[in-house]
């Protein structure tokens, strides 16, 4: 039932990749996203598969659970690939009726669908090997010269590990309930959509009250220990650079080097046959 | 209507590296009109155990038989089980969500699709049976007090009218008072309507003055099945896996220990008081021969 779901997909292992600094991975994902869009031509994107295999080997996370996240945007890569394939101007190839598949449009499909999926699997790589606390500390950390323009990061970032904290939680709770109104003989799933709609009263109100009472106990335990927000509060943890972070951003800077370069300097070498 | 379970196993997470063994091979018998007790420390399968009674959960191997019909069967009408075998939950008032007590002590009755006026005939002979007074009746159910709201919780299970009734630790949370009083309202509602009565429960204490025969798990396994003074008689073993016989028995226990001649088959304070009143009788009787 509801338990099977497993939420945030952190999969657990001692690789280099998962003991960097999550702000290293943060910063990373970022610039590679950019990346994906500044570079051009094949080039580019061969530096960046290989950047990709390099750290999914490192991860030492098996290549299946990146295909996993690929799942969820089949759909939308399909069309992407549909709509630029038949729908961009220039050279046409092959006529199927009043559509034509021109030179341009091949180029920007494989180009498009090549971003997307890098996209999507570099931001797995990224969730995979950093839990969502680690995540939210390096995100605080990293907005933390925010501050000064009285955006409250550290409250921010709380109410995100709080967030994520309560998903197991509620998760649990909702299939408490929703056994106990079952014991009741209360059905969730017959009937039309008014009627099913009906019948998930029984089931959010109380969640609704678990909710708000875990909400209420958590804020008074919290007070009972003397939280008062960010300032002068020191972590049981803190986050500070070592080597490897420092090795880390330089293979960054390296793999965008390298990648404008290739960019450009893949065509001269291989004519024109690929542009 | 009995329940019958052969070799019941559940396993949580059957297909993971991280599979549980919940239940291993549980074979029992609840014959009608029984008071049972199921013991057993947190973590020994008491509540998946009872969850597999009324179909909400489905045994990973092995067969539940309720009225001599296997109710994991195709045809098996699943609604009908859960409104003659009702379970009550831990922390039932948790599930209450109506704007007023009745309402909420109907919604089970109204799921079985009885006319308006059964449902509230039901709601009213349930909530009497647990002793809700009728002015709490139009009150909104989380303005009541903790015993309250789960006495209008399990009237909420009773009033399906089942035959057998199961309550998965229907004291927790509760003070001694509140607990000698939901437990005393079981008893008599046991005594009142005849039903099956199975009560989990991890507390000797709460179990001994009320229960016909105890079931004690550990690891997912039924370790003891017998009536409340056999079963106490192995209090050593209890403690191993983290239960122990109720207080009087180790009190009757000791004082055999010290040379009085006293049986420690005692459960109940009102046996012991009998057990000792009866050894002074003796005592005296023997001064007397003498």
């Amino acid at each position: 039932m509801l338990r099977d779901i497993t939420l945030g997909q952190y999969y657990q292992a001692d690789s280099v990749i998962h003991r960097l600094d999550p702000r290293v991975k943060l910063g990373t994902t970022v610039l590679f996203i950019i990346s994906l869009f500044v570079f051009q031509g094949f080039g580019g994107y061969l530096v960046a598969a290989l950047f990709l295999v390099l750290v999914i080997r490192l991860s030492t996370v098996p290549f299946k659970f990146m295909v996993k996240g690929m799942r969820s945007i089949v759909f939308l890569l399909s069309i992407t690939v549909i709509f630029n394939l038949f729908l961009t101007p220039g050279e046409p190839i092959v006529r199927i009726w009043k559509l034509s598949i021109t030179q341009e449009g091949l180029r920007l499909a494989v180009l498009l669908s090549i971003r997307l999926s890098f996209l999507i699997i570099g931001s797995s790589v990224m969730t995979l090997t950093t839990t969502p606390n680690q995540l939210t500390d390096g995100l605080e950390k990293m907005l933390r010269p925010l501050n000064k323009i009285k955006v409250p990061v550290h409250e921010i970032a709380m109410m995100m590990s709080i967030a994520l904290r309560f998903i197991p939680i509620l998760m649990e709770e909702t299939d408490k309930i929703m056994k106990a109104q079952l014991a009741r003989c209360a059905e969730f799933d017959s009937g039309n959509v008014i009627k099913k709609a009906k019948s998930l009263v029984p089931l959010l109100v109380p969640l609704f009250i678990s909710a708000f009472r875990r909400a209420n106990d958590l804020a008074m335990a919290m007070e009972a220990r003397c939280y008062r927000g960010g300032e002068h509060r020191t972590r049981m943890k803190p986050l500070h650079y070592e080597k490897r972070d420092y090795i880390a951003y330089m293979i960054v800077i390296c793999y965008l080097v390298g990648g404008v370069a290739a960019g450009k300097l893949m065509p001269l070498l291989l004519g024109s046959v690929l542009l | 209507m009995p329940i019958i379970l052969d070799k019941v196993s559940h396993i949580y997470g059957a297909d993971t590296a991280m599979a549980v063994r919940a239940l291993d091979n549980v074979s029992l018998v609840i014959p009608d009109g029984q008071f049972v007790g199921l013991i057993g420390h947190t973590g020994s399968g008491k509540s998946t155990l009872v969850q597999h009674l009324n179909g909400l959960m489905k045994a990973t191997s092995g067969s539940i038989y309720f009225n001599g019909e296997d109710i994991d069967a195709e045809d098996f009408d699943k609604k009908r089980l859960r409104s003659k075998v009702g379970l009550v939950f831990q922390y039932p008032e948790h599930q209450l969500f109506e704007t007023d007590v009745f309402a909420d002590v109907c919604f089970g009755p109204k799921n079985l699709g009885l006319s308006k006026k059964e449902v509230e005939l039901r709601a009213y002979e349930a909530m009497k049976l647990v002793g809700i007074e009728d002015a709490y009746f139009y009150q909104s159910p989380f303005d009541l007090s903790g015993g309250q709201k789960r006495r209008v919780a399990i009237a909420g299970v009773l009033a399906m009218k089942p035959e057998v009734l199961i309550l998965d630790e229907p004291t927790a949370g509760l003070d001694p008072k509140g607990r000698d009083e939901i437990l005393d309202q079981i008893s008599r509602l046991k005594r009142e309507t005849g039903i099956t009565v199975l009560l989990v429960s991890h507390s000797m204490d709460d179990v001994a003055k009320y229960v016909d025969r105890i079931i004690v798990m550990n690891k997912g396994g039924v370790v003891y099945d017998d009536e409340p003074g056999e079963v106490f008689r192995h209090c050593q073993e209890l403690e191993k896996i983290g239960l122990a016989a109720p207080q009087v028995t180790y009190i009757m226990k000791d004082l055999q220990d010290r040379g009085y001649d006293v049986s420690d088959e005692i459960t109940t304070i009102a046996e012991a008081r009998d057990e000792i009143k009866s050894y002074f009788t003796r005592l005296g009787a023997a001064r007397k021969e003498r």
